[in-house]
């Protein structure tokens, strides 16, 4: 009955990481749904700042404020939103496809890239391939603030307003339903084109106090506002690919422990028949 | 009558939307006034109520923290960095805060920011002096 034993111990592991993993689901599932609140509360305020500055690209501004300006891009930056912790299914390693997919497009067009990190899975990643990294924040716990974002938005407005970065994108995972997250690439600056015909004549804002603070303030409240949107959505998709993964790896669990209790009883039943034969047989022999 | 569609949203949620006559709002310079078809205006609030008109006997009334006021001929949109619905508001807690702001630019720590410390003595007192504007007239207590 060795193999019987060893079966039995395998399955008492295998049984062990189930209940890990359903502990983990659970835990998953409970932060999935303020996850996906927090991101819902927060969709209206991106919507309607997305819908301002598509108003302000029809505007005409008589003072040009450096976010506006419009270059040939030499050198970009991406913002890459990764989360902290592991055991999530495809969700980072999809996002650093991406990634890695700009950087093989930048290298093309002969384009230098920076790249800033949030969320310490991608600057494990991006490290190891040795890009230039300008900004981290990390460790952001479940609840993410603006205010902790806001140092590494800092660094990459400012590369933009000096003229050192001529384009900044951000990678992130948005949340589709719980099943599906999908990795997407989007614009920061320059302001993405946007059609709406009737706003298409010559005119422009009155500004109150001045068009270069108004300006300041809401082109960069538009950035934190996105990457702020964009860590929270990605927040709510990890924690639905978490929930996902590990039921996969229940179910998966609850399979394997199936199989091995087939085996373990079909050890012991022929142990059992071999030992009845033996009896059978040495009773023959008497 | 000529409406205007008005939003007003702050970083949490989203507060309130809809058709209305007339809004208020009070930007750094002083309070404006919006009507259907105002030309296109971009602000910045400061600590204040706005007041949204629907109709000649409704008005809602809500404190924002400050932000952003923008106005398109048939659109107002109030991004705020936080709103409070005014009848919301309690006026304990609006006090304790007053009592805290001016503790706080009394007793000057040792990375005291004077404009930050003033900043939010007047958030704070405006905040006050709104939720005991609409303390009877929310009908609470």
């Amino acid at each position: 009955m060795a193999a019987g034993k060893e079966i039995r111990n395998q399955i008492r592991s295998v049984r062990n990481t189930q209940k890990i993993t359903r502990a983990m689901e659970m835990v998953a599932a409970s932060k999935m749904r303020r996850a996906q609140e927090r991101m819902r509360a927060a969709r209206p305020y991106a919507m309607k700042m997305r819908a301002v500055i598509g108003h302000l690209r029809y505007a005409h501004p008589e003072y040009r404020h450096p976010f506006l300006a419009v270059r040939p891009v030499r050198r970009a930056a991406v913002l890459v939103i990764t989360s902290d912790r592991g055991l999530c299914g495809a969700l980072n390693a999809s996002v650093l496809r991406a990634a890695l997919l700009e950087i093989e497009t930048a290298a093309r067009d002969g384009i230098e890239l920076d790249f800033c990190t949030i969320g310490t899975k991608g600057l494990g990643f991006l490290k190891r391939l040795g890009v230039r990294i300008v900004a981290h924040v990390g460790h952001l716990g479940d609840v993410p603030h603006a205010h902790d974002l806001a140092g590494a938005v800092k660094v990459l407005l400012d590369g933009y307003r000096t003229g050192t970065l001529d384009r900044i994108d951000i990678v992130y995972n948005r949340f589709v339903n719980t099943m599906t997250q999908k990795p997407v690439v989007e614009r920061l600056l320059p302001l993405p084109e946007v059609e709406d015909p009737s706003l298409k004549h010559l005119w422009d804002y009155l500004y109150e106090p001045e068009a270069r603070d108004v300006l300041e303030q809401l082109l960069s409240r538009y950035v934190e506002t996105l990457v702020y949107h964009g860590v929270v959505e990605n927040g709510a998709s990890e924690q639905s690919a978490r929930m996902v993964a590990m039921r996969a790896a229940s179910d998966n669990a609850g399979k394997l422990i199936g199989d091995l209790r087939l085996r373990y009883n079909k050890a012991r039943q022929a142990a059992i028949t071999q030992e009845i034969s033996e009896i059978v047989g040495g009773a023959a022999a008497v | 009558m000529a409406t205007i569609h008005v939003d007003i949203v702050s970083a949490e949620r989203e507060i309130f939307a809809g058709e209305a006559q007339a809004v208020f709002a009070p930007l750094v310079l002083g309070e404006i006034g919006i009507l259907p078809r105002h030309t296109p205006l971009l602000g910045r609030l400061k600590p204040g109520e706005v007041r949204v008109q629907v109709s000649a006997d409704e008005q809602h009334q809500f404190y924002v923290t400050g932000g952003l006021l923008e106005v398109q001929p048939n659109i107002v949109t109030v991004l705020a960095d936080t709103a409070v619905r005014a009848r919301d508001l309690d006026e304990a807690l609006a006090q304790a805060a007053v009592t805290r702001a001016e503790e706080a630019l009394v007793d000057r720590g040792d990375n005291f920011d004077h404009a930050r410390a003033q900043a939010a003595l007047v958030e704070a007192m405006e905040r006050l002096r709104i939720a005991r504007k609409y303390r009877t007239a929310g009908g609470h207590r």
